[in-house]
């Protein structure tokens, strides 16, 4: 069962492996793929309108605080394990031991990561994933594609997409309904946190689409870089920018 | 690795300079204004309540008179601004401002535990324009909060702010230019005030 799974990521990546070479030098624009972009957009916003977001305010409603903080700490917890590898991928020995730290202090002093004491103790976490790493040895973020459920991301996040996936407590379960429960859990975690978000989101962005894809490439190019990207070129008028964004 | 460690070594060195240039200096400042509007919103129970009349008095009086605004607005626009009047240029300027202050009110009633924490200037005596960068720490993750400022005369004025590695002018320059294809500066004008009546109804 397990074997068969890891055979149908490796498949998958490889794919989406073959399509990139392709597309990613041959466009020039940001995003080539807008029609299909904005289509899955608004299917995924309706999703979100008629489903997601209203058990997520549920959730936020029903769930006492400290429980859903514990919950969010044990997924943060989990996910801290994930930047760790990432950093040590990345050549970033220090910043993985800080991490590695982070997460055995949580994981033992914080009852398996319900408290997020190492905050406390000034191990903050620094947030890292594949599609990170894969942008710090030089892939280009390629064009930008959104996906059903998923949301934004772009080819080089695409490419990280199965490995990133493949770290969740859901994946570690071999039994179908403890990985539904713990999937949908997560889902409804991560959508309670960006409810402020959003709702800012929708009052102040002229174009909902264009803010969303923007800001997730100016995020993820800045992430790569650790908050610290080197400037690009003056956009401009036409807000394109000369130099796509790595 | 040797070039990096120099590298490196000389910005702490020119960030120290900078930084003891004295109180006049843009991190100064940024200081100042962060510590100035968390304290009063820390103090504020209305504010904290979401009164966004008190938030854009607050910000009207606290901050803006820091901001060039008129650059803010130019930069966003890019390339068009040239072909503006004076008039669109001063109704643009006005609803995009409404705009970014309510972005910002909304971001001040999250502030509860919050302090901001300045990194090293990396900057030479000289420079008329810096990047200031600072950390708002809370719970959980530190949020990346930066500040463009320029000299203007003897004082710093800020014309861009950066939140979680997204600087606001890009962020709004490819949905501005949009608007202009389609209905021109005019276009843009009626549609920045359509969000703002939206919003400020809701």
């Amino acid at each position: 069962m397990i074997q068969h799974r890891r055979q149908r990521l490796i498949a998958a990546a490889t794919a989406v492996l073959l399509v990139w070479a392709g597309v990613a030098r041959a466009q020039d624009d940001k995003d080539p793929l807008e029609g299909w972009n904005r289509a899955v957009f608004g299917f995924n916003e309706g999703l979100d309108k008629a489903v997601l977001k209203p058990v997520a305010t549920g959730y936020k409603a029903v769930v006492p605080a400290l429980v859903r903080t514990g919950v969010s700490n044990v997924f943060g917890n989990f996910n801290d394990g994930w930047s760790a590898i990432n950093q040590l991928l990345q050549g970033k020995p220090a910043a993985a031991a800080h991490m590695t730290m982070r997460v055995a202090t949580n994981t033992f002093f914080g009852i398996a990561g319900l408290f997020d004491v190492a905050s406390d103790l000034g191990l903050e976490r620094q947030q890292e994933d594949f599609g990170q790493t894969l942008g710090r040895w030089g892939l280009p973020a390629g064009p930008y594609i959104v996906w059903p459920l998923l949301g934004p991301s772009s080819l080089r996040d695409t490419a990280a997409l199965p490995l990133d996936l493949s770290w969740r407590p859901a994946a570690l379960s071999d039994d179908d309904n403890t990985r539904i429960g713990l999937t949908t859990l997560q889902l409804i975690d991560t959508r309670a946190g960006l409810l402020d978000a959003t709702r800012m989101i929708d009052e102040i962005a002229l174009d909902k689409y264009l803010f969303i894809r923007d800001g997730y490439l100016t995020r993820r190019r800045s992430l790569v870089y650790d908050g610290d990207p080197p400037e690009l070129p003056e956009s401009d008028a036409n807000g394109k920018s000369p130099a796509a964004p790595r | 690795m040797l070039f990096k460690l120099a590298i490196a070594a000389l910005s702490m060195v020119l960030g120290l300079g900078a930084q003891a240039q004295g109180t006049g200096g843009p991190d100064a400042l940024i200081q100042k204004l962060s510590n100035e509007v968390i304290d009063t919103v820390k103090a504020d129970a209305a504010i904290q309540a979401g009164d966004v009349g008190k938030i854009i008095t607050l910000v009207d009086t606290k901050v803006m008179p820091h901001v060039n605004f008129q650059r803010m607005t130019a930069s966003a626009i890019g390339r068009n601004w040239r072909d503006t009047t004076a008039e669109q240029k001063k109704r643009l300027e006005e609803e995009f401002k409404t705009l970014i202050v309510r972005t910002y009110a909304g971001a001040l009633t999250q502030v509860k535990d919050q302090t901001v924490r300045l990194k090293p200037l990396r900057a030479a005596a000289g420079d008329t324009e810096v990047v200031v960068r600072t950390e708002v720490k809370g719970k959980g993750e530190p949020i990346q909060l930066d500040y463009r400022l320029e000299k203007d005369g003897s004082s710093w004025k800020i014309y861009d702010v950066n939140v979680l590695g997204v600087w606001l002018v890009d962020q709004y320059r490819s949905s501005f230019a949009q608007e202009i294809r389609g209905g021109g500066i005019d276009g843009l004008i009626s549609k920045l005030a359509e969000r703002n009546k939206a919003a400020s109804k809701s």
